[in-house]
C-alpha cells in the first residue's frame, strides 16, 4: 500500500519537475542553436543594423528597438487607461462593474490572429486614411520640432505606431484586471477613513489605494510588457515587417518575434542560427520581466494583510 | 491656513471620472468593433460549403476550411490529451506534497516564466526537438507545441483549485484507512473536478487560437488531415495568417474572415462555457 | 432635554432613519450633543450605534443602496441637505476607525496628508501643524525621531493615536470614534482615554463603545441605543446611577448585552 503511495507521489514530482526541465530547455535549446552566430559576430550582434541573408550580415538592433519600442507604446497607452478602467468599474453598481468586467475581459480571449488581422484590414487603412493624414496634414504635428522628427511624415499606415496600438489594446485586459483586484482588495476601512478626511475619489485612489497595491499594479504593468514583448501575429500583420532601424513612430520597423515568424520558414545556416539567437534576446527579456513582476505580485499576496 | 478651493478639488474629480468612463466606452468600443468586424466580414462566408470542402492552393475557387478546422481540433485535442495528465500530476504535487517547499516554489516560479514564455519561442522549440530530428513538419509537432503551454496553465489552477479543497476532508478520508494517493484522486480530486474541469477549459481556449507555435511545427498543407504524425497538417490559426498576409486575392481575404469568425466562435465558447462553469462553483461555495 | 443651559448644542439629531436598502436600521433618533463635551454612545452589537454615527459625516453615502432621512444638525445647519459639502463636512467632522488606519505612507506624511488636501500652507507651516498634531495626540515623543519612518511599523496603540493626530491636523470641530480602543492592549486603551478628556477642550467627541467602564469614565453624556432607537440619553451621571428605562438598566448591569 505504501509502495504505491511513494510511487505515484514520484510521478506527480516527476510531472512538476517537467517544468523546471522545460524553462531550462528552452535557455539550453536557444543558446546552442544560436552558438554560431554568436562565435561569429560576437555581440556585435546585439548592435549591428544590418540583415543581409546574401552577404551572411545580421544584426539584431532593428528587431530589439522594434520590440522595445511598440511594448513602449502599448505600456504607455495600456496603462492610465486599465487604470481609470479599473476605477470606473469598482466604483460601478455591482452589476453593471461585474458586465463591464467580463466585457473587458473578453479582450484577453480573442485570439492574437484576430487581432492581426483587424489590424491589417481595419486598424491599418483607418491610420493610413484618417489618422495620420490629420495628424500631419491637418495639424501640422510633422513640423513640430522633435515631435516631428518622431512621428516622421510617412502615411502607409503600417508601422510602430499601428502595432504599438494593437498590442495596447491587446495587453490591456490583463492589466486592467489586476487593478481591479487591487482596488477591490484593498481594506474597506482604509478607504473609509480616506473619505473620513474629505478625500474626493480620485485623491483616494492616487494617494491611497495606489500606495497601498503599489506591487501588485507594477507586477501586473510587468506581466502587460511580458505579453507585449512576446506577441508575434498582431505585430507581424501590421508592423510592415522592414529590417532596418526604424527612423520614427510612423516608419514600417520589425520586432524580434516577428523577424522569427517572416524568415524562419525560409531561413537556413547562419540565418537560423541568427534568428535563434534573436530568440534567446527575447527569452532573455521575457525572462527578466517575469522575474520582476513575479517577485512584485509574490510579496503582495504574501504581505498584504500580515504587515507590522 | 488659506483652504483650497473645493471647486478644483472637485472639478479634477469629476474630470477623472469622465476619464474613467472614457477609457471603459475605450476598451468595451474596441472589443465590439472586432468582434463586429470579424462577423460582418465573415458572414459571407457562412454556408455549408465552406464548412465541408478543403481549403484550395491561391487563387482556384471553391476553397473551404474543413480541413483546416478538423486539423485544428485533431491538434488541440492532441495537445490536451499530451498536456492534461502530467499538469494533472503536477498542479497534485504542488497542493499535496509539502514536504519541500523551496523547491515548490521554485517550480512554482518556472510555471510562471513558461506560462509568459512567448509563443513563438514554444515553435522554435519544439522545431528542434522534433521537427529537425524527425525531418518533417507534423501535426504532432503542433500539439507538443500546444500542450507546452496548456502544461503550466492546468498545473497552476489545478494547485489553486486543489488547495480550495478544506483540509478537513483529507483528514477524515485518510482517518477512514484510506491510502494517501486514494484520498488525493477519490476524495481531493473529486471534490475539486469542476475547478480541474475549469482549468483544463481555460488552458484550451488559450491555445485553440495560438497561432506562432504553429508556424514552425504544424504548418499548413491543403489537404485533408490524414497523416497528423508525419505531415504537415492544415489548421485554422495559419491559413488565416496564409489568407490575410500572403494572398492577393480578395476572395482569400474573405475566406480567411470566415475561418476568423469560425475561430472566435470556437474560442469565445470555450470561454463561456469555463465562466458558467466557474460562476456555478462559486455559487456553490 | 437634558441639555445644560451653559453649553451650546453643537450637534442635534431630529427625526433620523436610516435604511439598508429595504431593512430600516434607526428609527426615529434625537439625540443633542452639547459643544466641548464627550457623547459616549453605547448598546448591544447591531443595534445601530455604528450606523448612527456614520450619518454625522455621511461617510454611509460610499454605498449605493444606503439611505438617511431626517435632519442631522450641525451648528443648525442640516448636513443631509443637497448643498452640503461632504468633502468639507469630513475636514469638520473628523472620524476615527475601530481599527488603526494608517496610510501607506510615512508618521509625517500621515499627518501632512490632510492639510496638504485642504489648505494651501507652506513647508514650513507644515511641519509646526504636523508637529502641533502629534503633540495634541500625545504622540510626539514617541515618534519624533522616526518621522520618515512608514506609518505602519509603529504599535497599534501608536497607530491609533496618529489616526487621531491625523483627525484633528486639519482643525475639525468634531470627533468622531467607532470603538476606537477596541483593537488595542489595555495600557494603549488607557493612554487615549486620557487624550480623549484632553481633546474635548478643543473638540466635540462622539465615541461610539462596547466598554461600560469607558463611557462611565470619560462621558459627560451617554445614550443607550437598542434596535435602532434610542431608549435613553442624559448625563453619564445619571445613566449609570439611576437610569430611567428599564431596559437602559438591565444593559448597564450586564444582563444582556
Amino acid at each position: 500500500m505504501l509502495k504505491t503511495d511513494s510511487l505515484f507521489k514520484t510521478l506527480c514530482l516527476a510531472a512538476a519537475a517537467l517544468t523546471a526541465l522545460l524553462t531550462l530547455g528552452f535557455f539550453v535549446q536557444l543558446i546552442l542553436s544560436s552558438m554560431p552566430v554568436w562565435r561569429e559576430s560576437g555581440l556585435h550582434f546585439l548592435i549591428s543594423c544590418e540583415w543581409d541573408p546574401a552577404e551572411q550580415k545580421f544584426g539584431a538592433l532593428p528587431s530589439i528597438a522594434g520590440t522595445l519600442i511598440t511594448t513602449f507604446i502599448a505600456v504607455i497607452l495600456a496603462v492610465p487607461l486599465a487604470f481609470a478602467a479599473a476605477l470606473f468599474i469598482t466604483d460601478a453598481r455591482p452589476a453593471i462593474g461585474t458586465v463591464l468586467g467580463h466585457a473587458i475581459d473578453l479582450l484577453a480571449a480573442i485570439p492574437s490572429v484576430i487581432y492581426g488581422m483587424f489590424g491589417l484590414f481595419v486598424l491599418a487603412p483607418v491610420m493610413q486614411d484618417h489618422v495620420q493624414p490629420f495628424l500631419i496634414g491637418t495639424l501640422k504635428l510633422n513640423h513640430v520640432p522633435l515631435l516631428g522628427r518622431l512621428l516622421g511624415s510617412e502615411t502607409s499606415g503600417f508601422g510602430l505606431l499601428t502595432a504599438g496600438l494593437i498590442l495596447s489594446i491587446m495587453i490591456l485586459p490583463y492589466i486592467c484586471a489586476i487593478m481591479r483586484d487591487v482596488f477591490i482588495m484593498t481594506p474597506p476601512v482604509l478607504k473609509e477613513s480616506a473619505f473620513g478626511i474629505g478625500c474626493t475619489r480620485w485623491e483616494t485612489a492616487k494617494d491611497i489605494i495606489v500606495p497601498f497595491g503599489i506591487r501588485s499594479i507594477l507586477g501586473g504593468i510587468f506581466l502587460g510588457i511580458g505579453r507585449a514583448l512576446g506577441e508575434t501575429m498582431a505585430v507581424l500583420f501590421v508592423i510592415g515587417n522592414v529590417m532596418k532601424f526604424p527612423e520614427n513612430l510612423f516608419s514600417g520597423a520589425t520586432t524580434i518575434a516577428g523577424t522569427i515568424a517572416n524568415n524562419f520558414a525560409e531561413a537556413d545556416g547562419m540565418q537560423k542560427s541568427a534568428l535563434f539567437a534573436l530568440g534567446l534576446i527575447l527569452l532573455f527579456m521575457s525572462f527578466c520581466i517575469q522575474v520582476i513582476s513575479q517577485s512584485y505580485l509574490k510579496m503582495t499576496s504574501s504581505g498584504r494583510g500580515e504587515k507590522k | 491656513m488659506k483652504q483650497k478651493k473645493l471647486f478644483f478639488r472637485k472639478f479634477k474629480d469629476r474630470l477623472i471620472r469622465l476619464f474613467s468612463a472614457g477609457a471603459v466606452l475605450l476598451a468595451t468600443g474596441a472589443m465590439i468593433w472586432i468582434l463586429f468586424t470579424v462577423f460582418q466580414k465573415g458572414r459571407d462566408c457562412l454556408n455549408l460549403s465552406f464548412f465541408l470542402h478543403p481549403s484550395k492552393p491561391f487563387g482556384m475557387a471553391d476553397g473551404g476550411i474543413a480541413n483546416a478546422l478538423i486539423g485544428t481540433v485533431l491538434i488541440t485535442l492532441g495537445a490536451a490529451v499530451i498536456a492534461v495528465p502530467p499538469a494533472l500530476l503536477a498542479g497534485i504535487y504542488l497542493s499535496e506534497y509539502k514536504d519541500h517547499q523551496k523547491f515548490a516554489s521554485f517550480l512554482r516560479f518556472c510555471a510562471n516564466v513558461m506560462m509568459g514564455m512567448p509563443s513563438i519561442l514554444v515553435g522554435l522549440f519544439v522545431y528542434m526537438l522534433l521537427v529537425v530530428p524527425s525531418g518533417n513538419f507534423s501535426g504532432f509537432a503542433g500539439s507538443v507545441a500546444l500542450a507546452i503551454i496548456m502544461f503550466p496553465v492546468i498545473m497552476r489552477t489545478t494547485e489553486d483549485m486543489l488547495s480550495m479543497v478544506p483540509y478537513a476532508l483529507r483528514e477524515s478520508a485518510l482517518a477512514l484507512g484510506m491510502t494517501r494517493t486514494r484520498t488525493t484522486l477519490r476524495i481531493v480530486c473529486v471534490s475539486a473536478k469542476q475547478g480541474l474541469l475549469t482549468g483544463i477549459l481555460l488552458s484550451l481556449s488559450r491555445v485553440s487560437g495560438e497561432t506562432a507555435p504553429l508556424l514552425f511545427t504544424a504548418m499548413f498543407a491543403d489537404t485533408w488531415p490524414t497523416a497528423y504524425f508525419t505531415e504537415p497538417t492544415a489548421n485554422m490559426p495559419v491559413l488565416i495568417t496564409e489568407y490575410a498576409t500572403n494572398s492577393p486575392f480578395e476572395s482569400m481575404h474573405t475566406a480567411g474572415w470566415g475561418a476568423a469568425m469560425a475561430v472566435t466562435i470556437l474560442v469565445l465558447a470555450i470561454n463561456l462555457v469555463t465562466r458558467i462553469l466557474f460562476r456555478e462553483k462559486k455559487h456553490v461555495r | 432635554m437634558f441639555a445644560n443651559p451653559k453649553r451650546r448644542i453643537k450637534i442635534e439629531t431630529r427625526n433620523l432613519n436610516f435604511f439598508y436598502g429595504t431593512h430600516q436600521a434607526l428609527f426615529d433618533n434625537r439625540l443633542a450633543v452639547e459643544e466641548n463635551s464627550i457623547m459616549a454612545v453605547i448598546g448591544p452589537s447591531g443595534c445601530g450605534k455604528s450606523t448612527h454615527l456614520r450619518i454625522y459625516n455621511r461617510i454611509f453615502e460610499l454605498y449605493r443602496d444606503q439611505r438617511a432621512e431626517g435632519e442631522v444638525l450641525l451648528d443648525g445647519k442640516n448636513i443631509l441637505d443637497k448643498d452640503v459639502d461632504v468633502l468639507e463636512l469630513r475636514r469638520k467632522v473628523g472620524m476615527i476607525f475601530q481599527k488603526p488606519t494608517p496610510f501607506p505612507m510615512s508618521v509625517f506624511d500621515n499627518v501632512a496628508y490632510p492639510l496638504r488636501l485642504h489648505f494651501k500652507i507652506s513647508k514650513k507651516e507644515t511641519a509646526e501643524r504636523v508637529e502641533q498634531a502629534l503633540k495634541g495626540a500625545s504622540l510626539w515623543d514617541e515618534v519624533k525621531d522616526k518621522l520618515k519612518s512608514s506609518g505602519l511599523a509603529l504599535s497599534g496603540g501608536q497607530q491609533q493615536r496618529l489616526c487621531i493626530a491625523r483627525a484633528i491636523a486639519a482643525e475639525p470641530e468634531v470627533l468622531l470614534m467607532d470603538e476606537p480602543t477596541s483593537a488595542i492592549d489595555p495600557v494603549a486603551t488607557l493612554k487615549i482615554e486620557e487624550l480623549m478628556v484632553e481633546l474635548k477642550r478643543k473638540f466635540t467627541i462622539v465615541i461610539v463603545t462596547h466598554n461600560m467602564q469607558q463611557a462611565a469614565r470619560i462621558s459627560d453624556s451617554t445614550a443607550f441605543f437598542y434596535k435602532g432607537s434610542i431608549i435613553e440619553s442624559g448625563d453619564t451621571d445619571q445613566i449609570f446611577t439611576n437610569p430611567r428605562n428599564p431596559k437602559t438598566e438591565e444593559y448597564i448591569t450586564g444582563r444582556f448585552g
